[in-house]
């Protein structure tokens, strides 16, 4: 069963289509992920479906409400962490806590079995004044109150931007559990390398969507010949590389450069024609969520 | 060996009792795309204040640009570039007034500048866009345009902040192919991040943890030591052990 619902969402601001016209639905336990860059539309659409901002156009509902009839009801039935902190600077970790719970007209007892592994780990600092927690702490205080009224549906804004390599880990494991305990969760992220956390992700750019499957399956629609290429002069390669017959395009990724090719590419007759350069390598290799995103993009 | 272009021993710097930079050690060369990465509150940004002449160590020795880290800071600052994803160029200024601002600090003439901005401009295939308010174009030809004008003066090194976040794959490597272009034409590139699959696109990564250099090597060869698949990896190991959160 559907928990969100989005049927041709539009909404623009000037000239601007922020969403444009998109469709998709999240099931009951479900951790589905947003997964674009900048300007993919993802934070409008947070700012939709928790009832901040009303669309232009199409429909959508959270927890079977419409949310421009029934937002109230869905106001009480959501947790959202948007992407900047916003959270109480001069409350003290305990005080926002139960500013929150006094918002929603409940005590921390009756959910401190949900959030409580999350909360655990910032307990012994719950006299400090949030402005002076580190990132990572704030994060898990935020999520905390995010999680006081027991929502059904939980709403997280890139919640990994800005974080170490670390922290990012850690807050996917904390997601993980959340899910265990069957709360439907929708979070955007514009790290591709992510994806792989997620149960289902809609791959996002200019306010539309590109594709929407499960990470592995997503993969697949990657759909020509891909290799890594290698030299000791990396730049070199790469503009000698595009005046090869079949290569489709070639573009840096980490320490190589990926060849997206025809299926009348050569392998030997690319090796022959750039062996002037040194060190020169080329092996096939499986896609990964970034070269998919990329080819969706150009179509 | 190539040039050096900067050379760092026993860098430190203290802010009272706390130790944010402890006695790093390390040569960047000519032409080297050279990575920097480490956790919050590692001390990355403390170390490339100092690198670019915005702050001087507490003790330690080192040149930037042939410039002393300790006593010449004013020199190296117009000797680099600098472009950041937080502040790069201002949105509500021309594209034309921005090259012009940046020209005028870096200390280049009218002549020169208006010869520069214009070359820039042509190879960017930006000429159109001279007096479009820089604030509505979209982030990647911001991030190029910021790039281009960081090196308008030519300079033999180029501090990268952090440089692509929030663009989508397609723009982060177009961007990657300038700075691959500019370090084939001889600049020294030096850049930050705490995403690790940026690191891998490094000739070379030094890897913060707690105010130390912990590792220093190429992608590859750090891979190889630490038994990892990729960058990603490497750094989790090193930074699993450190004390300090940001």
């Amino acid at each position: 069963m559907s928990v969100i619902e989005v049927e041709n969402l539009s909404k623009n601001f000037g000239d601007v289509k922020a969403l444009d016209s998109i469709s998709f639905s999240v099931n009951r336990g479900e951790l589905f992920g947003l997964i674009g860059p900048d300007g993919a539309g993802k934070t409008t659409l947070f700012r939709l479906l928790t009832t901040l901002l009303n669309p232009d156009e199409g429909r959508a509902s959270v927890d079977g409400f419409d949310i421009v009839k029934e937002y109230r009801s869905i106001r009480s039935r959501v947790g959202y962490m948007p992407g900047r902190f916003s959270l109480y600077p001069d409350l003290t970790v305990e005080e926002n806590l139960s500013f929150f719970a006094a918002l929603f007209g409940v005590t921390i007892k009756e959910s401190y079995d949900l959030f409580a592994p999350i909360y655990k780990k910032i307990e012994p600092f719950s006299t400090r004044r949030a402005a002076h927690l580190s990132g990572g702490m704030k994060q898990k205080l935020a999520l905390s109150c995010a999680l006081i009224h027991r929502p059904s549906v939980l709403f997280l804004d890139e919640p990994t931007t800005g974080i170490d390599a670390v922290s990012r880990v850690e807050l996917w494991d904390m997601l993980a559990g959340l899910k265990e305990q069957g709360i439907t969760i929708l979070v955007s992220t514009p790290y591709m390398d992510e994806a792989s956390r997620c149960d289902r992700i809609a791959l996002c750019n200019e306010g539309r969507i590109l594709g929407i499957d499960n990470p592995r399956e997503i993969l697949k629609r990657f759909d020509s010949k891909l290799y890594a290429v290698g030299a000791d002069n990396m730049y070199a390669l790469i503009r000698a590389a595009r005046q090869i017959d079949g290569v489709i395009e070639c573009y840096p990724f980490g320490e190589k450069h990926h060849i997206v090719a025809t299926d009348e590419f050569n392998v030997e007759t690319f090796k022959e024609q750039l062996k002037d350069l040194k060190g020169l390598s080329i092996e096939p290799v499986q896609p990964v969520i970034e070269d998919v995103f990329i080819k969706l993009m150009k179509r | 060996m190539s040039d050096v272009v900067i050379s760092v021993r026993e860098l430190t710097k203290k802010f009272g009792n706390f130790t944010a930079v402890e006695r790093i050690s390390f040569d960047v060369y000519q032409g080297e795309i050279f990575g920097f990465i480490g956790a919050n509150g590692a001390g990355k940004t403390t170390a490339m204040r100092m690198l670019c002449g915005l702050s001087y160590p507490t003790s330690g020795r080192g040149t930037v640009a042939g410039f002393d880290v300790m006593s010449e800071g004013e020199k190296i600052k117009r000797h680099i570039g600098y472009m950041s994803q937080r502040f790069s160029l201002y949105n509500d200024l021309t594209v034309w007034e921005n090259i012009n601002l940046f020209a005028g600090i870096y200390g280049l003439s009218k002549n020169e500048t208006d010869k520069r901005g214009t070359e820039l401009l042509s190879k960017l295939k930006f000429s159109s866009e001279r007096n479009t308010l820089v604030g509505s174009l979209p982030l990647g030809w911001k991030q190029k345009l910021a790039f281009s004008i960081a090196t308008v003066h030519r300079p033999e090194i180029v501090f990268l902040d952090e440089p692509t976040g929030g663009v989508d794959p397609l723009t982060r490597r177009q961007f990657w192919e300038m700075i691959y272009e500019a370090a084939a034409d001889g600049t020294t590139i030096f850049v930050t991040t705490h995403y690790m699959d940026e690191a891998e696109y490094c000739s070379r990564v030094a890897i913060m943890v707690d105010g130390r250099v912990d590792a220093l090597d190429s992608p590859a060869k750090l891979k190889q030591e630490f038994r990892a698949d990729s960058m990603d990896e490497v750094f989790r190991t090193l930074a699993r052990d450190a004390k300090r959160g940001d």
